[in-house]
């Protein structure tokens, strides 16, 4: 328990009364990880950074940025023009809202692929929905802030869902606009808000972490560590490996940032908002797409208005992940070793891909069809196939520890035998 | 190696309704191709000068461009600006008179636009603007080409702001017989519906460059959307030079870090 040895004696001196050293050291050298992780594990760290860059991105673009209707988008269009690196740090802002999300979603499928939110990780699952939860919140009120045509509009879309709640669901939406539509009032709490939030997110991804570092990091076999051959520290093998795999993720986002920075938003949101011109289509940012498609691909069913069943179809679809360690009835994780899990996991990713795109279309013809398809099979994948799968499906003999498996792949690296692994 | 594949797939996927958001009924744009294209392109100095008269003698009598102040067309603009020196864009400020005060006699006066002033606007507010043009609003300028179709900085095989802004302008024709046109609108094949409130603004000879560039319609128009798409983002050079510098460190970056990965897993079995 005591600070590294070779520490100088100021550092000794710190530790013996605040022992941040030792608490370092304990969780990033002696913490012992899965020796064969592959690629796939980066993109939770990814995340973190990317909850890093936005939190301080933000803080500056907050500096700059004005909340007021008359104010907003003119503050911003100067953050562009005659602030310092202003289009640089929006940019990188605006842009890393979407690939937070690419990475999350990312993070999110490798679990499910995985098996990573199975005993005894059920906890730091349903926190990760926490984060995914605030996320949506925080990425929802700051496409508001610039106060364009799609952000008006989008946020009158959204909080008018609300209004759909039986009895209350009108004095329920007035309350949130602070006010009768969508204005000043509604501006300023959304800023405050989305000022907020990120903090929030901050202090779930600690707790996160905390019940991640309680029983380390899943692995892609799915199998308990048995001993200390199976493992190694996490400094330096998956600092090194985290880091490298984030200047790959970097050139990536940089090629965004740099050469196509308005490639994953709405063009019409440079036009200023005006209440009195509803655009010829109301989209939300594309990672909200499959969700969107589920609120407006969901009829009437029985005494539920569509609108209603809609709202729940899409708040449920995010909170049947909360319960997804109880669905899932198999007690082997990895879906390397389940012979039909393997299969159906990549129709649950066509799935929400499919929802995507009927998220992007006007609500007619076959899109209505995919889209009502593809809600049914979301909630059908989860509620039904899980629990049947774990119980009919017969798993392939789990290999013995991580150390035999990753030795008779006969690779050099470890994992390099994993089939997800990137080149 | 098939699974990443596989995701490769669904990521193109995921990236695809940005190309379906656009409006489905409107016409191929014309792709006339740009000096700022690519990640090397620039704006074209000459090109700059010759759009912003177009705009000055000819869309600026209908158009605002509140975004910009005179003093960005200078060397301390945004991005270097449109090549002027400072003593030429106190002169192009000078010709046009702005609303100022109160004085200290407490009188509002009328003074000529000095550079730190926005571009004048033709009229006051939005309602002498419509009154003017049969209730028709023309839409401020600065940043056309950022919000129609698919703007500055999309993906390159979707038609830019600057194809629609061009399309526009270069595509008024008489309408097809039969074609039933409301009252004060022209036929234009670029145009999402087709009627068009804004008459065709440009012709040829419209204006006389100083250059000796023949002023055609195509070359009015590709002059004036360059002007308009400097406007829209004029720190887009600096934005692609800044691009080339962070993505090269980026790459000696990952190979150093790949290398480090190698070494420092060398005797993991």
């Amino acid at each position: 328990m005591a600070a590294p040895q070779t520490q100088s004696k100021l550092v000794r001196w710190i530790d013996r009364r605040l022992p941040i050293f030792t608490f370092l050291d304990h969780e990033l050298n002696e913490y012992p990880t899965p020796k064969n992780l592959n690629y796939w594990w980066n993109f939770g760290s990814l995340a973190g950074i990317m909850l890093t860059i936005m939190i301080v991105t933000g803080i500056f673009l907050a500096m700059e940025y004005t909340p007021n209707t008359n104010l907003a988008f003119d503050s911003v269009e100067r953050i562009m023009r005659a602030v310092n690196y202003g289009w640089l740090i929006r940019y990188i802002h605006m842009n890393g809202a979407s690939f937070f999300f690419i990475v999350t979603y990312i993070h999110i499928f490798r679990g499910l692929y995985y098996g990573s939110y199975k005993e005894p990780r059920e906890l730091l699952w349903m926190l990760g929905v926490v984060i995914l939860l605030c996320m949506m919140a925080t990425a929802f009120m700051g496409y508001v802030l610039p106060w364009g045509q799609m952000s008006y509009w989008g946020a009158t879309v959204i909080t008018n869902l609300f209004s759909a709640i039986p009895l209350v669901g009108n004095d329920i939406v007035t309350w949130l606009w602070g006010g009768f539509s969508v204005d000043n009032p509604t501006l300023n709490r959304f800023y405050a808000l989305h000022y907020l939030l990120p903090f929030v997110i901050l202090g779930v991804v600690g707790l996160h972490l905390m019940a991640l570092h309680t029983h380390g990091s899943n692995n892609p076999l799915g199998i308990d560590r048995k001993g200390p051959q199976d493992s190694i520290p996490f400094h330096p093998y998956y600092t090194v490996k985290d880091m490298f795999g984030l200047a790959v993720f970097l050139i990536v986002f940089a090629v965004f940032v740099f050469y196509f920075p308005n490639a994953l938003a709405d063009p019409q949101n440079y036009i200023r908002a005006n209440p009195l011109q509803t655009p010829p289509e109301i989209v939300p940012e594309w990672y909200f797409l499959p969700f969107y498609a589920m609120l407006r691909s969901v009829p009437d069913i029985l005494f539920i208005k569509a609108k209603l069943a809609g709202v729940i179809a899409m708040f449920g679809s995010i909170g049947l992940l909360f319960i997804l360690p109880w669905l899932d009835t198999s007690p082997v994780r990895s879906a390397r070793f389940r012979p039909i899990y393997k299969w159906v996991f990549w129709l649950l990713v066509i799935d929400v891909l499919a929802l995507g795109m009927v998220g992007a279309h006007r609500p007619e013809g076959m899109w209505i069809v995919i889209g009502r398809v593809g809600t049914l099979y979301y909630f059908f994948h989860f509620l039904i196939l899980f629990p049947l799968i774990g119980i009919f499906e017969r798993p392939l003999p789990l290999p013995t520890s991580i150390s035999a498996a990753v030795t008779k792949g006969g690779g050099k690296l470890a994992g390099a035998s994993a089939p997800m692994e990137k080149p | 190696m098939r699974r990443l594949a596989l995701v490769l797939v669904g990521a193109g996927l995921l990236l695809a309704p940005a190309a379906y958001a656009q409006d489905e009924t409107a016409p191929a744009l014309p792709r006339p191709g740009w000096s700022f294209d690519g990640p090397f392109g620039t704006f074209d100095r000459a090109a700059l000068q010759r759009g912003f008269q177009v705009y000055s003698e000819v869309c600026s009598n209908c158009h605002s461009m509140n975004l910009l102040a005179y003093d960005d067309l200078g060397p301390d603009g945004p991005g270097g600006g449109l090549g002027y020196t400072e003593d030429e864009v106190k002169a192009i400020a000078a010709q046009k008179q702005v609303t100022d005060g109160p004085n200290d006699q407490g009188d509002m006066f009328q003074r000529p636009a000095r550079p730190s002033d926005h571009f004048v606007p033709p009229f006051p507010n939005d309602q002498a603007n419509r009154a003017a043009h049969n209730g028709a609003l023309p839409p401020d300028l600065s940043l056309i080409v950022k919000e129609r179709a698919g703007g500055l900085g999309a993906m390159p095989w979707l038609a830019s702001g600057p194809d629609y802004v061009y399309g526009i302008l270069t595509g008024f024709k008489n309408p097809p017989t039969g074609e039933k046109m409301p009252d004060n609108s022209y036929y234009n094949v670029d145009f999402p519906g087709h009627h068009i409130a804004m008459p065709p603004p440009l012709s040829a000879d419209v204006v006389t460059y100083s250059d000796g560039t023949k002023a055609t319609v195509p070359q009015e128009a590709h002059d004036v959307v360059t002007f308009l798409a400097w406007a829209a983002e004029p720190t887009m050079e600096e934005r692609k030079r800044t691009g080339a510098k962070v993505l090269i460190f980026l790459l000696v970056l990952a190979g150093i870090l790949y290398a480090a990965k190698r070494k420092i897993w060398a005797d993991v079995h």
